[in-house]
């Protein structure tokens, strides 16, 4: 699959600003899960490593190396909970477990129709406002209760719909 | 309690716009720095300020100035550390969310004071929306004429640009961050070369904090003594503390270095809800040596008290722990974080964070054993300054130091064939 010409200009337009190409490896990688449904399909890789004068070995370490690029499908609201420990200690576990119930998947898993998909993160910088939930780039504003799941899920799903009939 | 803002707009307010940051004063410092002073005045004042970086280690900005050559090569570089990912941290997400402009002006001016060609502002991906709001003060900012070519007019050309990381602890640690932003793995350096002489792209670069950077344009305003005499000696100045965990109004709080713990805990943050017990304090993100209830009421949030207290300062991340809560979880909750994020290139700490997680998980399902106990000293210090760069440690700390200091608790795990605190303890 080649990369699409908005794709390649977008990352294009990031060379000036770096004295070296490679610079712009992980920009670049967000703008493909950008466009992509937020994950980086195989087959852009080697275009990718071309446009950026590199082998493509080191494109494919750098998304191994990165717990925000993902080298397999996510769902189209990737939901992030924070377990580390300002969130555990108020109730991050319980949010994982209504998620769990809610849409029947562990961590790490996807939901049949690729709407949703389930991770457990690292601090978020937001302990503050623990526990912490992130939607996609999203972060949630106040502090997330297990009993909220089920509305998120539900108003996510709606505007799924919404989106899908306007398109 | 009111709090000393220098470097956030007062309570409910944000500067994010040029106009509401200029209408308070923001970039009046600039001007006086490139049309009043030479760029070695500056550095001399800002070394003179006693001002020590917030991203964790307290190194003096000054003296890291310094350090880069004298001869005049170019171009040289700022790398501004927005990677902001110590558990317990979350100051800088301030600065970006509610006054970008007075990190742009902090490293406008630093760039005057070390002849700096570029800042890049290496921001951690999952701050999307301060990704995009920093974005915006930078556009405003070139628009107006503080950044570009010719910048008030003087012969200084300088650019900033922000670049988005993608999820790794391991590159707010100085060189790898540098990996990161030439587009590698964050796996960190060797040292020396230190980075004012090798840096980005092997050129002379200075990497400090985004808090640090943001600190400049005030000392520049009103001099080094008036900065000096904010906080306590050998810790100058506010810096923003984040509170989380067990306590009635989680947050962050901009105070002077010095202010008491029991200060920040009980007044600002309103003290530990339903009147339990204070029982632990992680006083500055999960890399620092926990504190016991009984050292945190007595210690002051500055450099040199925390290390008599037998812990750091780091970010000023307070992470509060009452009475209902296990200790050998919390232990577990940052082992296993430390085993995530260790990059893999050190044996000492891929294989460490390795075993100090599963002894843990052992301990808390009940299989531990009283030699599981040496065994997890014995990996701290078979870890502890073996390494590259300081991950390994501070993951030697967060065990090691848990468990010194709450022995009893981890005997218990271990004669009780579990978890003494389950009924209470949150959960991992």
């Amino acid at each position: 699959m080649p990369l699409s010409p908005k794709l390649t200009q977008r990352i294009c337009a990031e060379f000036p600003k770096y004295p070296e190409k490679r610079a712009v490896l992980l920009t670049a990688l967000h703008f493909v899960q950008d466009e992509c449904g937020g994950w980086v399909p195989n087959d852009v890789i080697p275009e990718l490593a071309h446009l950026l004068e590199i082998p493509v070995i080191d494109v494919l370490e750098v998304i191994s190396f990165y717990s925000m690029f993902h080298a397999e499908p996510v769902g189209r609201y990737h939901l992030q909970v924070c377990t580390n420990l300002p969130c555990c200690l108020r109730g991050a576990r319980g949010v994982v477990r209504a998620f769990e119930r809610v849409l029947d998947l562990r961590p790490g898993e996807r939901t049949a129709d690729g709407m949703f998909s389930l991770a457990e993160v690292e601090c978020l910088g937001s302990c503050g406002t623990a526990p912490v939930l992130q939607v996609n780039n999203r972060r949630h504003e106040e502090g997330f209760k297990p009993a909220d799941a089920d509305g998120l899920v539900a108003r996510l799903r709606a505007a799924a719909a919404t989106s899908r009939k306007k398109s | 309690m009111a709090e000393l803002r220098l470097l956030l707009p007062p309570v409910g307010q944000n500067w994010s716009r040029i106009a509401d940051y200029r209408a308070n004063g923001g970039y009046a410092a600039a001007a006086k720095a490139l049309r009043e002073m030479k760029p070695a005045e500056i550095v001399e004042l800002v070394k003179e300020s006693g001002l020590r970086g917030r991203g964790g280690a307290g190194f003096v900005a000054g003296i890291k100035w310094n350090f880069l050559p004298k001869d005049g090569r170019r171009p040289r570089y700022i790398a501004c550390n927005a990677d902001e990912s110590e558990p317990g941290t979350f100051k800088d997400r301030q600065i970006l969310e509610l006054n970008p402009h007075k990190l742009i002006e902090g490293l406008l001016i630093a760039a005057w004071a070390n002849s700096i060609d570029a800042a890049y502002v290496y921001m951690r991906g999952e701050y999307r929306g301060p990704f995009e709001n920093l974005n915006a003060a930078v556009a405003e900012a070139y628009a107006a004429g503080y950044l570009g070519k010719n910048v008030l007019g003087t012969d200084m050309d300088f650019d900033i640009y922000v670049h988005r990381g993608a999820g790794a602890y391991i590159c707010g640690e100085e060189t790898g961050l540098l990996e990161s932003l030439e587009g590698r793995k964050g796996q960190p350096r060797k040292r020396p070369p230190f980075p004012a002489i090798s840096g980005l792209w092997r050129r002379p670069t200075i990497v400090n904090n985004v808090e640090t950077m943001s600190h400049v344009p005030h000392i520049v305003t009103n001099g080094a003594e008036w900065f000096k005499r904010i906080g306590v000696e050998k810790s100058t100045g506010t810096t923003i503390f984040g509170v989380s965990g067990d306590v009635v109004r989680p947050g962050t709080y901009e105070l002077p270095l010095g202010t008491p713990l029991r200060e920040l805990i009980f007044d600002y943050a309103g003290g530990i809800p339903e009147g339990r017990a204070l029982k632990a304090v992680v006083p500055g993100g999960v890399s620092m040596p926990v504190l016991t209830a009984e050292q945190a009421m007595q210690v002051t949030m500055d450099h040199q008290a925390l290390i008599a207290a037998g812990s750091m300062l780091g970010t000023g991340g307070v992470v509060v722990l009452d009475e209902r809560q296990c200790m050998v979880r919390a232990a577990l909750v940052i082992a296993r974080f430390f085993r995530h994020e260790s990059c893999g290139q050190c044996t000492q700490c891929r294989e460490g964070t390795g075993w100090l997680h599963r002894l843990m998980v052992s301990l808390e399902a009940g299989t531990g054993t009283p030699s599981d106990l040496e065994a997890i000293d014995e990996v701290a210090r078979f870890m502890d300054g073996h390494t590259i760069c300081a991950l390994a440690d501070a993951a030697a700390w967060g065990s090691g130091w848990f468990l010194r200091r709450f022995r009893q608790e981890f005997e218990a795990h271990v004669s009780h064939h579990g978890c003494p605190l389950a009924g209470t303890s949150f959960e991992v």
